[in-house]
């Protein structure tokens, strides 16, 4: 049995188990990627504990967790029961829908904030014509994490196609009895398909909150299109967190630190920290899922 | 059997070869005698790319015409993190070309770049033919690990067309100056929002960096000792209370609001090819852009504004570069070095160099003829701002740009605050620099 396992369980310890161990005797180093890392002790760990920009990047992602995941997840079950009742040109709105999410992350990025481009962009063109004077969208601090939260619905294919096939395959007969049994709506969504879906809700969620807490991507271009520097190269995190910070998450800083500033042993400890949380959360979930439902 | 503390430490070694097994060790090869043909093939590793890219290529053709022993494998847009992470995994290319300044005091200090003085020694290059500038960026704590590729050099950039119209004969040379210049020039919409700006003082609009503005007041970001100066230097006071006082002038929101509407700084949509702002702080790289997407913009250059108290300091700017070196993993270190002595000493090919990529030459002798860049009168003085005296750039630091990007950080938020004695938040970048400073060992 040992045997049959021998390539997967090294393909773990490989690829899993030894850049963890790594990661956290790295995270008690400096280490600059060339030369043998020197131990610190907790140097690092002190840091970690004191530095303003992981405050400031733990606020915003944990406001993105809190915000982008449920508004993903209740606009994915949305659409997707929107359209399991579609009979007549299913097909076209499920291509529709799913579209945006085959869009690359960095075009899709870049499309959206010109779309939301204050002064000139199509959305507060048409805000201004029915006489709303559109935010500044990812110019404004305010407004910039729930511009990331829209352009996060617009991309919701991807979940909504597995919440689809999910609702799609929910008995038809326990809709009848419920219905006999004098359940209206509300009640047949309660009883009925939520127990159903929930292991795809479970999935949703754990990969959905994993995902948010590595949120990178979509700031680092937003931030750097909005700021007018829509460049790469060497000043490329001068422009994270634009504006204000308000888009600088958890990943931007520990890219910044790793690999802009040299300070690899630093950035490992951060990323200890962002593995355990999700660890922790993911456990979190599993445990007490159900007995939300 | 063995005993729990012996399986214990068996497993501590096991583990610690394991982790030691996956990092860097050291080695740097001898320097050849003097009078050794260099051979073999270089790699050469650089970030441009279309155009600019072409013209690496013509002038490593020169090279191999002219060295005919030696051959180079040209890999174009390659950035800096790519090429740290290969030279990490003993993968790293022979010569290296970095976009930025930012990069010097990491690869010194770590080691990624071999140390050049040797060679530099042997072949008897003379580095007072670098200007003191260029000598001080390519350098880190005595390691010269770099040598300059060509120059970017920051000046001031006014419409004509605005400043005549706003009967503004000559551009502004103070700070002062400017201010009026940028009040006089600004246009407002009846609610009071903008529709041209004269300046536009934020910082963190396209080049409107802390770095660029700071040789205006002379403010210094860092001690000799690598720890944070700007705490502790009041020329950044100055430039603090002009900048937040015409940012309040104009209104924060408004200006944001104004920005948010205007083009990207790299497309033809820039604010200044559109009128839209009638003076800045650009690069001599702009005049290039310019002319191909704005033709009709009638444009002048000049060096930066400066402190009302310094009005001697006139003439200078910000200047930065390219830098290039040997990495630590070079197959072939003695013909790497050949490559770097042809691209940054050899006058003939600086000014080939220059004029094809439209950069400012990095050496006094190039920068005495610069080819057809020294006919150009717009890019004239930007060859001028590059040899004066109160030229500045950023000092190399071992956390690479940690310590501009805490500045810029903290005055995104200053500047859209109520203002006030910025001494506290100041003293706090300060601080953070300096913590960063000693993570990175």
């Amino acid at each position: 049995m040992l045997s049959f396992m021998a390539p997967v369980l090294l393909g773990l310890l490989v690829f899993l188990v030894y850049p963890l161990v790594a990661s956290v005797y790295f995270s008690f180093t400096t280490f600059d990627l060339v030369n043998t890392p020197r131990w610190v002790g907790l140097r690092n760990w002190q840091h970690l504990l004191q530095d303003p920009n992981v405050r400031t990047a733990t606020a915003n992602t944990l406001w993105l967790v809190a915000v982008l995941v449920p508004a993903r997840m209740l606009g994915a079950l949305a659409t997707g029961m929107l359209l399991a009742r579609f009979k007549r040109g299913a097909g076209i709105y499920r291509t529709l829908f799913y579209l945006p999410a085959l869009a690359p992350p960095v075009a899709a990025t870049l499309a959206f904030v010109f779309l939301f481009k204050p002064g000139t962009g199509p959305v507060n063109t048409l805000l201004a014509d029915i006489g709303i004077q559109g935010p500044l969208w990812f110019n404004s601090p305010e407004w910039a994490k729930p511009s990331l939260v829209l352009l996060g619905l617009w991309g919701i294919g991807d979940l909504m196609i597995i919440f689809l096939a999910a609702l799609l395959d929910v008995p038809k007969e326990q809709y009848e009895a419920a219905s006999l049994d004098g359940a209206n709506a509300a009640h047949q969504f309660r009883y009925v398909t939520l127990p159903n879906i929930a292991p795809v809700l479970l999935f949703a969620a754990v990969t959905g909150v994993i995902q948010t807490l590595q949120y990178f991507t979509q700031a680092a271009v937003a931030a750097s299109v909005a700021s007018g520097q829509a460049t790469t190269g060497g000043g490329i995190s001068s422009t994270f967190g634009y504006p204000e910070g308000s888009t600088f998450t958890y990943p931007l800083w520990l890219y910044v630190v790793g690999f802009r500033y040299g300070a690899l042993g630093y950035a490992n400890a951060l990323a200890v920290v962002l593995f355990v949380v999700a660890a922790a959360v993911t456990v979190v979930m599993l445990r007490r899922f159900r007995s939300f439902l | 059997m063995p005993s729990f503390r012996r399986k214990i430490s068996i497993s501590s070694v096991i583990v610690a070869l394991a982790l030691s097994a996956c990092t860097p060790g050291q080695a740097e090869k001898p320097v050849a005698s003097p009078g050794a043909e260099a051979s073999g093939t270089v790699e050469f590793w650089h970030f441009f790319t279309d155009r600019e890219a072409t013209a690496i290529d013509t002038i490593v053709a020169d090279f191999k015409a002219a060295h005919p022993k030696i051959d180079v494998v040209v890999k174009s847009g390659q950035d800096d993190t790519k090429m740290l992470q290969a030279i990490g995994a003993g993968q790293g290319p022979d010569v290296g070309l970095s976009y930025s300044t930012d990069s010097v005091g990491k690869l010194c200090a770590s080691g990624a770049w071999l140390d050049l003085k040797p060679y530099i020694e042997r072949d008897g290059v003379d580095l007072a033919k670098l200007p003191p500038t260029v000598r001080s960026y390519t350098e880190f704590k005595g390691r010269r690990c770099a040598m300059p590729f060509l120059a970017d050099t920051y000046g001031f950039y006014f419409n004509k067309t605005l400043l005549a119209e706003a009967g503004i004969t000559a551009p502004p040379k103070t700070l002062t100056e400017l201010t009026d210049a940028a009040k006089k020039l600004t246009k407002r919409k009846p609610d009071g929002t903008i529709e041209r700006a004269g300046f536009l003082p934020l910082f963190g609009f396209y080049e409107h960096s802390p770095s660029h503005l700071a040789p205006a007041v002379g403010a210094r970001f860092l001690n000799d000792d690598g720890t944070s100066a700007i705490g502790s230097d009041p020329a950044w006071l100055e430039l603090l209370r002009w900048q937040k006082e015409l940012v309040d002038w104009y209104g924060f929101d408004k200006l944001e609001k104004f920005r948010a509407s205007l083009g990207d700084e790299w497309s033809a949509d820039n604010a200044f090819h559109k009128g839209q702002i009638a003076m800045m702080v650009d690069g001599e790289y702009r005049i290039a852009f310019l002319r191909d997407q704005a033709k009709d913009v009638k444009f002048g250059t000049a060096p930066l504004p400066v402190s009302d108290a310094h009005p001697d300091w006139y003439g200078g700017g910000y200047v930065t570069g390219n830098i290039v070196g040997v990495s630590k993993t070079a197959k072939n270190p003695e013909a790497a070095w050949e490559l770097i002595r042809y691209l940054t000493t050899d006058t003939g090919t600086i000014v080939k160099l220059a004029n094809l990529i439209k950069n400012v030459p990095s050496t006094i002798d190039a920068l005495a003829t610069p080819g057809e860049l020294g006919n150009d009168p717009d890019f004239k003085v930007f060859l001028d701002i590059f040899a004066h005296p109160h030229t500045s750039t950023t000092p190399p630091s071992a956390v690479g740009p940690a310590y501009e990007e805490a500045l810029a950080t903290f005055l995104q938020k200053y500047q859209a605050g109520p203002g006030g004695d910025p001494s506290a938040g100041l003293k706090d970048v300060d601080k953070q620099i300096d913590q960063l400073v000693r993570l990175a060992g």
